[in-house]
């Protein structure tokens, strides 16, 4: 072996040793099953909000949703933003689109599901579009790595709910998501914030497994059908009479100022002010 | 050739000194995130779950056996106050899901110490995988370890039988609980704590019980409030 060969082999064997050091990415692609033992949808209720922590404003608009809405034409396909990602029921289909020349990968798309839109997550750089650009349900989506986590931030979604009993979601909320993966497990968090309709952050998260079985990668059409006339105006309440605000108190106990999502009630020592009551 | 071997030392470097950097001679030293500092619980998931005790067979999402179910309908919490088993909600394989705040400090070079304010647990996690002693408690035996690039994993035995649910949903004293721990930042300067749970137990559930809870820090302990374990 010449000395030019020799050297190359080392630096090759060496570029081994570095180049495993210095891109420490997992494998996001594939079909993940939802292994959550958690509550995440929250919509057992009317007037559920709790664990969200609303301001005052979301909480007025939250009490004056009525879920006739959704029986709406207009309404029905409307679908939810994207942050039911981590709330709904469904797993994920993950695929990745990548530059074939320099086989680096140019954006992730996370599949449709019923009521949900897909959504892409750009790799390659590209900026957020100017704050007056389209808003759809899923939004405009980055994403970077950050050791083997994938961090990703949603703007430009359509104003929408943070969960479907009617807690809103304004055009300006922001949504940013870390993919953590251990062994087989996705484990997904996601941090809501926005300036319109929360107080603080909303912190959710759930986990999901790798499945051998394929996932779908879209999710049925939507078809809208009449379902009679709701007269003039959308369905709702005046959110002083909304007349599911005592349910949770009555089925469980929850005292009201955690139903309708009062931001300390989020935080243990709420329990102690309770149990003082 | 010169270039070549200038090449060679680089990426030499550039391979070597990170791996000898991440050879640690304590787990301290060579902690891959930093735990510790006061956290809070962020109570946005399970609200009613956790925040205020569920009725007698609310089992609601756990996959439980035929043999757990009857445990859980047979929940007594007074008996369990009365037998000295108040802290069977509080044990390692659900503790992280009560709404409590807590302290992780370094105990010693090789050992996290988590203190939980309510219920006043202790967990120690050992990064030098000691013999488990033959004791069961509700925190068990946990061995830790760092995972690259950033995440501790927390494996624990050795438990006494405790509930999932503060209403009396059971896991074994067979069970094993498996633990990830990753830090997010914030906005405004911020951290969050993300703490995944998974218990394993093949005699009460008929799959793992798998939860995700979040942690917001807080910058000292003033809201610190030491509590006992109540069965109710």
């Amino acid at each position: 072996m010449g000395s030019h060969a020799l050297y190359g082999k080392i630096i090759a064997q060496l570029c081994l040793l570095a180049c495993g050091t210095a891109t420490a990415q997992m494998e996001l692609t594939g079909s993940w099953t939802p292994r959550s033992s958690e509550f995440l949808t929250g919509d057992g209720l009317p007037v559920d909000f709790t664990g969200i922590p609303l301001n005052e404003e979301g909480r007025i608009r939250a009490l004056s949703y009525s879920e006739s809405q959704l029986a709406m034409v207009e309404r029905q396909c409307q679908g939810w933003p994207a942050f039911y990602l981590v709330q709904g029921p469904f797993g994920m289909k993950i695929w990745s689109d990548t530059d074939l020349v320099k086989g680096n990968v140019i954006s992730y798309t996370i599949g449709a599901w019923e009521d949900r839109a897909p959504m892409t997550i750009w790799m390659d750089g590209r900026p957020h579009p100017s704050k007056y650009a389209e808003h759809t349900r899923s939004g405009f989506t980055t994403g970077v790595w950050e050791g083997n986590t994938l961090v990703t931030y949603t703007t430009h979604m359509k104003a929408g709910f943070l969960r479907k009993t009617g807690a809103p979601s304004s055009d300006e909320t922001t949504m940013t998501t870390r993919f953590y993966r251990h062994g087989d497990m996705l484990i997904v968090m996601t941090i809501i914030e926005d300036p319109i309709y929360l107080a603080e952050p909303w912190v959710l998260s759930r986990s999901l497994q790798l499945s051998a079985t394929p996932m779908s990668p879209i999710g049925p059409p939507c078809v809208t059908t009449y379902e009679g006339s709701v007269g003039d105006t959308a369905p709702h309440y005046p959110p002083e009479k909304n007349p599911f605000v005592d349910e949770m108190t009555k089925k469980y106990g929850v005292p009201r100022d955690a139903a309708i999502g009062k931001p300390e009630t989020i935080y243990p020592e709420y329990r102690k002010k309770m149990a003082a009551k | 050739m010169r270039v070549f071997l200038a090449a060679a030392l680089a990426l030499a470097l550039f391979a070597i000194v990170p791996r000898a950097a991440g050879q640690a001679a304590t787990a301290k030293a060579g902690a891959t995130i930093d735990v510790t500092g006061y956290w809070v619980a962020l109570v946005t998931e399970d609200w009613r779950l956790r925040m205020i005790t569920p009725p007698k067979g609310d089992y609601s999402r756990v996959a439980l056996t035929d043999e757990a179910r009857k445990i859980a309908d047979a929940w007594d919490p007074a008996a369990d106050q009365a037998a000295g088993n108040a802290c069977k909600a509080y044990g390692a394989g659900a503790i992280m899901r009560i709404p409590s705040r807590f302290h992780i400090t370094w105990q010693d070079e090789n050992t996290l110490r988590v203190d939980s304010d309510a219920g006043m647990q202790t967990r120690l996690f050992h990064f030098n995988s000691a013999a488990a002693p033959a004791e069961r408690t509700w925190q068990g035996y946990s061995n830790a370890e760092w995972q690259k690039p950033s995440s501790l994993k927390v494996t624990t035995a050795n438990l006494r039988s405790g509930y999932l649910r503060k209403n009396g949903v059971p896991y074994s004293e067979n069970a094993a609980v498996t633990e990830y721990f990753d830090v997010a930042p914030l906005s405004g300067g911020g951290q969050v704590l993300l703490v995944t749970t998974i218990v394993d137990d093949p005699r009460y559930l008929q799959q793992p019980y798998i939860v995700t809870s979040q942690f917001k820090k807080e910058g000292d302990g003033s809201k610190w409030d030491p509590t006992p374990c109540t069965a109710k």
